[in-house]
């Protein structure tokens, strides 16, 4: 038997498995760095949007920390890259990572590894297999972010290299999601571990960036941003990714030689033998579920909205240098362009809490679909007390996040302008949001108890949200439809004045839809087949 | 004796299927009662109503004395169940997923916990996430069992136990049983049933066909007979009540019901008999006897 026996008829059969999977993937990450690209381009059509784009945004150590090295400032191209880079480099190593993971550890998991391992595999055919086809992914990853700078009128060494680099970073987590399975005795821990990698990758190069210091370079990701396009255009900083590959898959093979199939070179932990005080109750049950969900929830939003309180400084120039995003902002005529950017914050910040009140709120259905609610309710817990106590969490966590994202934008907007009353302005400012977002969730709740195989139509609302209050003034939607999103009957505090009306109006909907959650709770069936 | 569950002309539809088809059951305090039937036949759906946790469509359902839809609440603080299909939570660990269980049903003996542990050989500091199929069932079972509760309502609960587990549950269920706690018992493993249970009841597409002791029930059945005799027995298939005859390397087996058992008997002595050996049938038999035409039927379904 050869090294590589069963290579072949792996990946076929992988590629096939994924024949979905794999290319929502590609053509999702493409198309969206494809819509951007567009979408800036049109945006920055005059010299004079160009120079003012590189004297603001590029020179705000808050969007080089997020975004990366501004290169070629003084160009569409430069921009297009600064703009896109982001989204298109995330994307791909997520993609590489849960591609890798899927096919191998999470295999293991299920059990369906033995039995391939009982035919004539080779010891590493597995690894092999899923490296190749996750290698694969990103160069077409690459290979479609190239062509989609081609199609926007863009010289083909540049295109060719961004492809490049993006591609290079997907292989590059590839490397680490197949040492990560190794490593790991699960797909969740292995996924982890990779995430983790990334998000120390990412932090490395956002302070090194910031910094202009050398720090950069120990980031794979900052070897992707090093090649420099359209200023250095330099490809050596790939040879960088393609060492640190090898040296991951020369890890990955020692890993897998020295341990067994089922386990990992790690062994977990061995847990608590008995329940803390904490988990006696459906309230504890429900928290130690989502403590977890909500911490991420609330670190995320946090650096969300301490970013973009920092850019309060330098919006006012930004906006007042390019009309187009003027119209974004619909800044009324007596309204501070400030005031009116913290009060498109606050919104956004609203609908990401939305986000997290759904998910939170439709965590009964997940719990009941997988069958995990039939043993709780077979014991002393009614069906009254379970509901309502995992609503407690969810307007709890709620409350808490919206409170969060307002802290974290007031905060920041105070140590950047000076005004420290601005810290609390903002935070009370973000509690006219509440009724917005549990009202959301409330119709999560209410298709729960009515029609819970359709629970996840809520999130069509949500997304709804989203698009009216981040696109409604560009794409000019008609009110009446616009009205239909909770959020556009709040007012834009801080600008507008708030009023009780609406708000009252809100949490009575709300009041509503969740009292008819539970009436249709209580009198349907439960169970996963329900 | 009065009973612990009793179950009249229940139905209940999914849509067009029907699921349940004006079922019967009673259970008395006290006893073993096993819940014999082949998959898809309404087991887990009868067991699902007693919980309260699907709404029958009609029929009448008394759960210790109590209305199972109703007072669900207030009922389950006085009973255990274990589900067929044991779903845990990945991220505890198995012993705090047997005291939450526990906790939430209203208390735990603890030193009856540590015994079942050791008993069914768990290891409760491991993530469920990292059971096996068995491994979740103990958690199930565990936390059940050291629950002292009156009724235990147990869904196939030995399905991904080894046999050693096996045993150390059926000696469980012994320990309920002298304690004069009331268990209903589904399975379609007829040698679990057999060894355990004080009454069967045998549900077939929705509705309970035979119900008693496995006396009882054998009476309707046959006994097997394989036997040895120094002369020829050439008339064997004249004694009445004897079916399925086969000659083989001199013996001769057949089945004789119960009835008759004494005729053939008659019949065989005088042939001098120089071995021979019977048993009653086993509930395997029974099982086949009743459904033998419906499986059949279920596969030919199945198959097209």
């Amino acid at each position: 038997m050869t090294a590589l026996a069963g290579v072949r008829p792996l990946l076929r059969f992988m590629l096939r498995r994924d024949r979905v999977y794999l290319p929502v993937w590609v053509l999702g990450i493409v198309a969206v760095t494809y819509a951007s690209l567009s979408a800036v381009r049109g945006l920055y059509d005059t010299p004079r949007a160009i120079a003012a784009y590189a004297s603001t945004v590029a020179a705000s150590p808050a969007s080089i920390a997020l975004a990366g090295p501004p290169f070629a400032m003084d160009q569409i191209g430069g921009i297009l890259i600064y703009e896109t880079s982001l989204t298109a480099l995330l994307g791909v190593a997520l993609m590489a990572v849960f591609t890798v993971v899927r096919h191998t550890r999470r295999e293991e998991d299920a059990g369906r590894v033995e039995l391939l391992g009982s035919t004539v595999v080779s010891p590493h055919a597995m690894i092999t297999a899923a490296v190749l086809v996750a290698s694969l992914a990103s160069l077409l990853v690459g290979l479609g972010v190239a062509v989609s700078f081609l199609v926007e009128q863009q010289p083909l060494e540049q295109s060719l290299l961004y492809g490049a680099s993006i591609a290079a970073l997907g292989v590059v987590f590839t490397g680490v999601g197949a040492a990560a399975a190794q490593l790991m005795s699960h797909g969740r821990g292995a996924i982890g571990v990779s995430l983790g990698v990334l998000a120390l990758a990412y932090g490395v190069r956002a302070i090194g960036d910031v910094g202009e210091s050398r720090l950069s370079w120990l980031s794979p990701m900052g070897w992707s941003q090093q090649v420099g396009v359209y200023e250095l255009d330099r490809w050596w900083p790939l040879g960088l990714s393609a060492l640190f590959t090898g040296g991951m898959f020369v890890l990955t093979v020692v890993l897998e030689s020295r341990r067994d199939l089922g386990s990992g070179v790690l062994t977990p932990r061995a847990g608590p033998a008995a329940a803390g005080p904490l988990l006696s109750g459906v309230v504890g049950l429900s928290w130690r579920l989502q403590r977890g969900a909500l911490l991420g929830w609330v670190v995320g939003v946090v650096a969300m909205a301490a970013l973009l309180g920092s850019f309060s400084e330098s919006i006012e120039d930004m906006v007042a240098e390019n009309p187009a995003l003027s119209d974004v902002f619909a800044a009324g005529a007596a309204e501070t362009l400030v005031d009116a950017y913290m009060a498109i914050s606050l919104l956004l910040l609203g609908i990401g809490a939305a986000g997290f009140a759904v998910s939170s709120a439709l965590r009964m259905r997940s719990e009941e679909s997988s069958g995990r609610l039939e043993p709780v309710l077979a014991t002393g817990v009614s069906r009254g007390r379970w509901f309502a106590g995992n609503l407690l969490v969810t307007l709890v966590g709620t409350v808490v996040l919206v409170v969060s994202g307002g802290l974290g934008l007031g905060l920041s907007y105070a140590v950047t302008s000076g005004l420290p009353a601005k810290a609390w302005e903002l935070t009370r400012a973000s509690l006219v949001y509440l009724p917005a977002v549990l009202l959301v969730a409330a119709v999560g709740v209410l298709l729960f108890g009515w029609v819970p195989r359709l629970v996840a139509v809520v999130w069509a609302l949500v997304a709804f949200a989203f698009v009216v209050a981040w696109l409604g003034e560009l794409l000019e939607i008609p009110a009446r439809v616009a009205d239909l999103s909770p959020f556009s009957h709040l007012p834009a505090v801080p600008t507008e004045a708030v009023t009780a009306g609406p708000l009252v109006l809100l949490s009575l909907v709300t009041l509503v839809a969740l009292a008819g959650g539970w009436l249709g709770f209580h009198r349907r069936d439960v169970g996963a087949g329900a | 004796m009065s009973a612990a569950i009793s179950v009249s002309g229940l139905v209940k539809t999914f849509g067009t299927t029907v699921a349940l088809d004006g079922l019967d059951l009673e259970v008395c305090t006290g006893e073993v009662h096993g819940f014999l039937g082949p998959n898809g036949s309404g087991k887990s759906t009868t067991i699902r109503i007693l919980l309260g946790l699907l709404k029958a469509d009609s029929g009448r359902v008394t759960l210790l004395d109590g209305d199972p839809w109703r007072q669900a609440a207030d009922l389950h603080r006085r009973l255990a169940y274990v589900p067929g299909e044991v779903a845990l939570w990945p991220n505890l660990t198995g012993g705090e997923v047997i005291d939450l269980l526990a906790r939430l049903r209203g208390g735990i003996d603890t030193r009856r916990r540590a015994e079942l542990l050791e008993r069914f050989d768990l290891d409760p500091t491991k993530r469920t996430r990292s059971y096996s199929k068995g491994n979740r069932q103990k958690v199930a079972l565990v936390a059940a069992l050291a629950s002292d509760v009156e009724l235990y309502l147990l869904d196939e609960p030995t399905s991904g136990l080894d046999p050693i587990m096996e045993a150390a549950f059926q000696h469980s269920i012994g320990e309920m049983r002298a304690r004069g706690r009331t268990v209903l018992l589904s399975s379609h493993i007829l040698a679990e049933a057999e060894a355990l249970s004080d009454r069967v009841s045998i549900i077939r597409a929705g509705r309970v066909v035979q119900s008693g002791t496995l006396r009882e029930l054998r009476h309707l059945t046959r006994t097997t007979v394989v036997v040895e005799t120094e002369r020829p027995m050439d008339r064997i298939g004249d004694v009445p009540g004897v079916a399925n005859i086969v000659h083989e390397d001199g013996r001769v087996a057949f089945d004789v019901d119960t009835d008759h058992l004494d005729d053939a008997m008659d019949y065989l002595t005088p042939l001098r008999i120089t071995s021979l050996v019977s048993h009653p049938p086993t509930l395997e038999e029974l099982f086949l006897r009743e459904f033998g035409d419906r499986v059949v039927a279920a596969e030919e379904e199945a198959a097209r």
